[in-house]
């Protein structure tokens, strides 16, 4: 493995120009290993790494930032999550290790208020959440020593949050969209510094300081293609990588940082990258990065905490020249509908796949049913199969057949939803579950059970069931079982999906 | 005169039983909880001290939360004053320390631990803060902090290897130890500052010593528990840490960080019966409070270190 990350010193202060209509200025990785603060004398790659960060403390003071989030892999909880709360924190930190290096006096200003507007969203998610305003508490070495070289007079109120350290992916990922969503309802344009080093694996003998190097020439040349991949700003990749570079190199803290920023930036590669410098500290690599977005960075309405969800959202992919074609060998991606682009927003809705669907099942006691009346289907899968006397149809949305269109729903220019109307959209979903039941020779009087899935239960049940009683609630109508639920998201920008099975006998 | 092993004890470190203690010294206040465990604390003070002979000099602790990554490092400064907060639990545990440490046996055991081949450092900054693990098993145990105690820190980089290794280092620190406490001529406990399996609880009750809402997190690492523990109880005690590794995979176990095996290393792996004065949960953790007799056992004879 080879790769351009080299060791040097950093590039001349950048003049940040913040997208339009962006709250992210730049986002950061810097380590939180106290060598660059408190020893920089000690070793010329821990005096690299001072200036590197020195460089980024330059960066933010010239951009338009208004306040530094940190996310430190040094500060770890296990009972959810903790968010600074205390306006004035001081006290003497002396880290459990590297005590020789001396004592450390801090006094930061904290914006006590985004802390307790994150700590509310991540409350709202069902973690337990804790806003921390004790005199005393021990701020993370990680913390104090980023905050130290980056903003080192208060410039900038500074924010701080917690790593759960049992947090797998999802979980560290929607702890980070969290944060986005805090950070606009707080309404201030944020530098955001992710505190994680890279491959963590220490001396286990005494060294001498000016002898440093990174502990396993396998560390080194995965911190480096990590370094190469960050360099080009494709932070979303990392992200994908995290669990087998963590397993190779022992990377820090399951290298959950980078989830984090990763999910506060909504999964996206769509960044420039600038690696300052990378240098060991005591055989562990530690990278100093800057991130900045090509475009403004907005939370993802209906983020889907869903591991199945590995690549970026199609509402916030990159524009790319051509939809991604899925693998499958009987898909086709449709030609975008002119008229669908009209209605909504083009640029979301070519993002959608469809497929042609299967017309044969590959069991003689099985019958696929598909309809050219109805959408397209958006995976590998029919309309509707035929098992015995019962006929399953698969999930089914609003989308008008032959189109790409969704009745129903307005998007911004990014493929956001602006608005969405449930009434239009149910009858859209059982119009078209009408055809294919239609295509199998059957009907809504056959329906047996129908499983409802909404986006937004509060919003949407009462009219739902209204529309829905029009067709299976009326005297003498069919009324088969329901169960209804809410969900994050759906696979297309719809509110309502409905998945039915009718009964079909003899016919 | 030679020193002597007294006991060794598996001291788990809740936070919550401090809180739910009330001492002067912690800011939280509470209205209880968690009485199993505190009167297994009170059980094993008065083994400890009732009889005057056995009564300790020193206490040494080894914590989990004084984590260190390069070597075992010991408190080499003889007194530390000031305030402890939880960084996970701080609203239960704020405690004002005023400790005094026997820098002397924390010179000895740094010594003989380079002997063994192994890297200690002592630990000279006036400003550092002592951690909470070794704060609550000293207090439960000597609530009086009147004996001189000494600290070692837990040193993970052995870990990034495996376990076995870890579990190889500390079974050196127990040898080390008991050479070191032999050499100072005190009588010394040893306080394993680790619960047992570790799975916990992701929610608190919104008064944290609601005991309504107290029990193990599962059934299945209540067995591993009750397995420990038996052994402990047969005098198992070299098959109880040939058995670690998998609790540790298993349970979750924080027995990972190592003390339980070097305070076993120290007594030389005893095959009497250990006492075990209580076992309960705190959010969901198994815990137990198991004290191996070494002055009624083993005539109060220096440990390992052989």
């Amino acid at each position: 493995m080879k790769s351009e990350v080299t060791s040097k010193s950093p590039s001349p202060v950048k003049t940040l120009k913040t997208p339009a209509g962006s709250l992210i200025t730049a986002c950061y990785i810097v380590p939180g290993l106290p060598q660059p603060l408190m020893a920089s004398e000690k070793n010329p790659g821990w005096k690299r790494l001072r200036e590197a960060m020195e460089n980024v403390r330059d960066e933010i003071a010239a951009s338009d930032a208004e306040m530094i989030l940190y996310f430190s892999t040094q500060w770890l909880t296990v009972l959810g999550y903790l968010f600074q709360a205390d306006k004035n924190p001081k006290w003497t930190l002396v880290d459990h290790n590297w005590h020789e290096f001396g004592s450390v006096q801090y006094d930061f200003k904290v914006d006590a208020e985004f802390a307790s507007v994150y700590a509310r969203e991540v409350k709202a998610m069902g973690h337990y959440v804790r806003e921390v305003n004790y005199r005393g508490f021990p701020i993370d070495t990680g913390t104090v020593v980023a905050q130290k070289l980056l903003n080192p007079t208060n410039r900038l109120p500074a924010a701080m949050a917690s790593c759960n350290m049992y947090a797998e992916k999802q979980e560290t990922l929607s702890i980070g969209q969290a944060a986005m969503r805090a950070i606009e309802k707080h309404g201030k344009r944020v530098a955001v510094v992710c505190v994680s080093g890279l491959s963590s694996r220490y001396h286990t003998e005494e060294i001498p300081f000016e002898k440093d190097f990174i502990s396993s020439a396998k560390d080194d040349e995965w911190n480096r293609k990590i370094l190469e991949i960050l360099g080009e700003g494709n932070l979303e990749d990392v992200s994908e990588v995290a669990r087998e570079y963590s397993k190779q190199a022992n990377a820090d803290m399951g290298f959950r940082g980078i989830w984090w920023l990763n999910g506060l930036v909504g999964k996206t590669n769509d960044f420039t990258g600038h690696v300052f410098g990378y240098e060991p500290i005591y055989g562990t690599g530690n990278g100093v990065v800057g991130l900045y977005p090509k475009r403004a960075i907005k939370s993802v309405p209906g983020w889907v905490n869903d591991e199945a969800d590995l690549v970026e959202r199609f509402a916030k992919a990159p524009p790319r020249a051509t939809a991604p074609m899925p693998s499958s060998a009987n898909a086709h991606a449709s030609a975008p509908s002119k008229s669908a682009a009209s209605a909504t927003s083009s640029s979301a809705l070519d993002k959608i796949v469809t497929f042609e669907a299967p017309k044969s099942s590959a069991k003689a006691s099985e019958k696929n049913v598909s309809s050219k009346k109805a959408p397209p289907p958006v995976g590998p899968y029919p309309h509707a199969k035929r098992v015995g006397d019962f006929l399953f149809l698969s999930g089914v949305g609003p989308r008008k057949p032959g189109t790409k269109e969704i009745p129903g729903v307005q998007l911004d220019a990014e493929g956001n939803v602006v608005s969405h109307d449930v009434e239009i959209q149910t009858r859209a979903v059982l119009e078209n579950i009408e055809a294919i039941l239609e295509e199998a020779k059957s009907s809504l009087k056959d329906v047996v059970d129908v499983q409802v899935f909404l986006t937004d239960m509060d919003r949407d049940f009462k009219t739902f069931n209204r529309v829905y009683g029009d067709y299976f609630g009326y005297v003498g109508g069919p009324s088969p079982t329901r169960t209804t639920v809410e969900v994050t998201a759906l696979p297309t920008p719809i509110c309502v999906e409905l998945k039915v099975t009718a009964f079909l006998g003899s016919k | 005169m030679t020193g002597k092993i007294i006991a060794g004890v598996l001291a788990p470190h809740p936070p919550h039983l401090v809180y739910a203690s009330n001492p002067e010294q912690n800011e939280p206040r509470s209205e209880g909880g968690w009485e199993t465990l505190r009167w297994g604390y009170e059980r094993l003070r008065k083994s400890l001290f009732e009889h005057p002979d056995k009564k300790p000099d020193v206490i040494l602790v080894h914590s989990p939360h004084w984590m260190t990554v390069l070597g075992h490092h010991v408190l080499g400064l003889p007194h530390f004053k000031g305030l402890s907060v939880d960084p996970i639990f701080p609203h239960l545990f704020r405690f004002n320390y005023d400790i005094k440490v026997d820098v002397d046996l924390s010179l000895l055991i740094a010594e003989e631990g380079k002997n063994e081949g192994l890297i200690t450092k002592v630990m000279t900054n006036p400003d550092f803060r002592i951690d909470y693990g070794a704060i609550t098993s000293c207090y439960l145990t000597n609530p009086d902090f009147d004996i001189p105690i000494v600290a070692i820190s837990s040193n993970n980089s052995p870990y990034y290897f495996s376990n076995e290794v870890g579990q190889q280092q500390m079974e050196k620190l127990g040898r080390a130890t008991a050479r070191a406490i032999a050499r100072s001529g005190k009588r010394a406990v040893l306080l394993a500052s680790n619960s047992m399996s570790h799975r916990h609880f992701t929610t608190e009750p919104e008064i944290p010593e609601d005991m309504s809402a107290e029990h193990i997190y599962h059934h299945g690492q209540y067995l591993w528990d009750m397995e420990m523990l038996k052994m402990m109880r047969e005098g198992k005690s070299r098959q109880l840490i040939d058995c670690l590794p998998e609790f540790m995979d298993m349970a979750l176990a924080e027995v990972k960080a190592g003390a339980l095996t070097w305070m076993l290393s120290a007594l030389d792996f005893p095959s009497y019966k250990a006492e075990v004065h209580a076992y309960g949960s705190v959010i969901g953790t198994g815990n137990a409070i198991v004290e191996w007799d070494h002055f009624t056992n083993a005539k109060g004879l220096a440990g390992g270190g052989k």
